[in-house]
């Protein structure tokens, strides 16, 4: 199968006055496209430092990150944010909608960022419309965030990532701040669109979220400790 | 293109509506600085167009030559009568001298007392030809004016000016009635012949010409004055008499073209300081040079007031980076949310730099519209001055109390691009600030 992404001997540092944490300390991995990973590991171990080098967000102090052929290292930020934009959908534990968006605006964000910034047309609305409807927010559309629950915002931020059909979703332990029953309504979701042949590498903290997952990834101090499939 | 640059100012204009009184007092702070810019460049256009209308009433192809009495401790001799001036010889010399001449109009000028039965008015009196009126602007209200056939014959008549005639006659037409001019103690009498319709004064510019009132006038054939009068005039004030020998007041010469007015002034001196030598005894005005000189003053003007109002200007526009910089400090998580979403740099400058134009360009558009309101602003203070402060009133200047504001197009169409180029100018650092966030730390931003 097809690469989604490739990471080879990661590094990631930061300074603080003279003290340096390592957040990375070499990792490596390679994401088949349609996998379904769930990367896990104690508090501080690197897993949303990696995650958002994965997505392009964060730039790895050394080691190499290939994306769907491109060698990230190589890319301007015109590129890179193209990248993100076509390629990668975030969902955050914290949602990070815009507030004062309506639902419908905050879906159809990552379009005003399409490659040569087209106009908004007609169909990209009916896009839209249709998104939140799949999600379940077909009669929400004007409400603006505070309006909504946890689980539907969450849902509006996975409409919102999806807008532009990318190839990966990125989830930031996306069920965080849920609780079970509304998390599974979220881990269905993320099932279903893997069905659909995406990609998506998720953190979480919860056991029964990550056993949903195909392959687990165990992080700690910045290392991969250990990588398997399950049931395994 | 243009569609995409209309979508991102509604934009702009939609999230600045989320802070309506912060970005109110951005604009406002524009507005002030716009609409002193037109404000100001309208008040000084009004004030020097006054000026410039005061000159070219002079005729810009005219050279203005005056006698003037000699300061009293040159004075020659122990006659107490004193001899100076522009001669009838001078006269001829520059008709001959001066190839461009198109005409020289001489006038010889006193004051005098003038009576008509038992009233009684001090007047200008002025023995003049036909072309007087013309060069002055003055026409007929009543009856004529001087005619070349009048400087032949030599007769007693009068043409009074507007004042003139209502102190003498009141409302009476004067026309046919007489009246009694005295000078050099005797008395003659002239016929009037017409009445000038009432002027407005010409006010003095600058130091070298004095203005003058052509409403207390009364004009004469300059033959007349000559056979009548004579040179010699002599008045008796207080016991003393003084006394002056003068043949000709004022000789107004016209060229027929501007680019000929310097050639001809430089002739016209050569000639008359030959004969005249140091008595320093004429002036010699040339309305062309002032009105250069007035233009110089205009622009000069116009230059300091754009610069002072280009400082409020400029503290609006800190006004509006100080907004920008707070809504880039609120908006840290949306900036990377888009990060995220796929905005690159430029995106999130293009966003915050749209909102700062739109600020300033609501801004600059508001100063437009209050800078219209210049004239009725200004006609408002000198209304409530005129009725309420008379005495601060009649303290004003002319100038200040007939001033007209002129708006110049140009002030409108720099205050409105200075006003977005500020925009510009003090919202890139903030979009720039924005730009260059770190995506993730942006995204834990609380
Ligand atoms: N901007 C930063 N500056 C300094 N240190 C950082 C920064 N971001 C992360 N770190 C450090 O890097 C390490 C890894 O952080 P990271 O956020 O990846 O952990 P995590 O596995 O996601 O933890 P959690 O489960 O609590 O979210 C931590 O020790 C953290 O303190
Ligand atoms: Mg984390």
């Amino acid at each position: 199968m097809e690469l989604a992404g490739q990471i080879d001997d990661l590094h990631k540092y930061y300074y603080l006055g003279n003290q340096v944490v390592k957040a990375l300390r070499g990792v490596t991995a390679e994401f088949p496209g349609g996998d379904f990973v769930a990367i896990m590991g104690s508090s501080g171990s690197g897993k949303s430092t990696l995650l958002n080098v994965l997505g392009g967000l964060d730039r790895p102090t050394s080691g190499r990150y290939v994306i769907a052929g491109n060698d990230v290292s190589t890319l301007t930020d015109h590129e890179l944010s193209a990248i993100r934009n076509k390629l990668i959908g975030f969902i955050f534990q914290s949602y990070n909608l815009i507030s004062q968006f309506t639902v419908l605006e905050n879906i159809r964000m990552p379009l005003s960022y399409r490659p040569d910034r087209p106009p908004m047309t007609r169909e990209d609305i009916d896009w839209c419309t249709e998104l939140a409807l799949q999600v379940g927010l077909g009669d929400r559309l004007d409400h603006r965030p505070h309006q909504l629950s946890g689980g539907q915002q969450q849902r509006v931020a996975i409409a919102r990532a999806l807008v532009n059909g990318p190839a990966i979703i990125l989830a930031d332990e996306p069920t965080g701040n849920l609780d079970s029953s509304t998390s599974a309504e979220i881990i269905e979701i993320l099932n279903r669109l893997n069905a659909e042949g995406r990609t998506i590498i998720m953190v979480t903290h919860e056991p029964e979220i990550a056993r949903e997952a195909k392959r687990q990834i165990y992080m700690k101090d910045g290392l991969i400790a250990g990588d398997g499939i399950f049931p395994g | 293109m243009f569609q995409r640059f209309v979508r991102t100012l509604l934009y702009s204009f939609k999230s600045l509506l989320l802070h309506k009184l912060r970005a109110g007092l951005a604009v406002l702070g524009i507005l002030i600085g716009v609409t002193a810019v037109i404000w100001l460049v309208a008040l000084g256009e009004g004030v020097s167009y006054q000026a410039q209308q005061q000159i070219k009433e002079l005729g810009a192809t005219n050279i203005i030559l005056k006698s003037v009495k000699p300061s009293a401790s040159s004075s020659s001799g122990r006659s107490f009568i004193v001899e100076y001036g522009l001669t009838r010889e001078d006269y001829d010399r520059i008709l001959e001298g001066v190839p461009t001449i198109e005409r020289a109009v001489p006038m010889r000028e006193i004051t005098s007392t003038v009576r008509a039965g038992t009233r009684e008015a001090d007047v200008n009196l002025i023995g003049c030809t036909a072309a007087w009126f013309d060069i002055n602007s003055l026409s007929g209200a009543r009856g004529r004016i001087l005619t070349d056939r009048d400087i032949e014959e030599r007769q007693n008549i009068a043409v009074i000016a507007a004042e003139t005639a209502e102190s003498l006659f009141g409302y009476e037409d004067p026309l046919g009635k007489t009246i009694e001019i005295a000078a050099n103690n005797r008395v003659d009498v002239y016929l009037v012949v017409g009445q000038t319709k009432s002027r407005m004064p010409s006010a003095s510019i600058g130091s070298s010409l004095e203005g003058r009132d052509y409403n207390q006038d009364v004009y004469i054939p300059l033959s007349t004055f000559r056979s009548r009068i004579g040179d010699q005039v002599v008045t008796s004030r207080t016991g003393s008499m003084e006394g002056e020998l003068v043949e000709l007041s004022q000789i107004t010469v016209t060229v027929g073209d501007l680019s000929q007015v310097d050639d001809a002034s430089d002739i016209i001196e050569i000639l008359l300081e030959k004969y005249h030598g140091s008595k320093g005894d004429f002036s010699v005005t040339i309305p062309m040079e002032l009105l250069k000189q007035a233009e110089m003053l205009r622009m000069m003007f116009n230059v300091l007031l754009v610069v002072i109002a280009g400082i409020s200007l400029f503290v609006g526009g800190i006004g509006i980076m100080n907004i920008m910089l707070a809504t880039v400090t609120e908006r840290t998580r949306e900036i990377g949310v888009r990060r995220a979403m796929g905005a690159s740099q430029t995106d999130i400058i293009e966003q915050f730099l749209a909102e700062t134009m739109v600020l300033s360009g609501l801004g600059g558009i508001a100063g437009v519209v209050c800078g219209f309101l210049c004239r009725p602003a200004n006609f408002g203070v000198l209304w409530v001055i005129e009725n309420w402060l008379p005495e601060i009133w009649r303290s004003l200047p002319p100038t200040i109390q007939q001033l007209q504001p002129i708006i110049a197009p140009w002030s409108i169409i720099a205050a409105f691009c200075i006003s977005v180029g500020v925009g510009v100018v003090f919202g890139l650092y903030p979009a720039r600030r924005a730009a260059l966030m770190d995506p993730i730390e942006a995204l834990r931003h609380e």
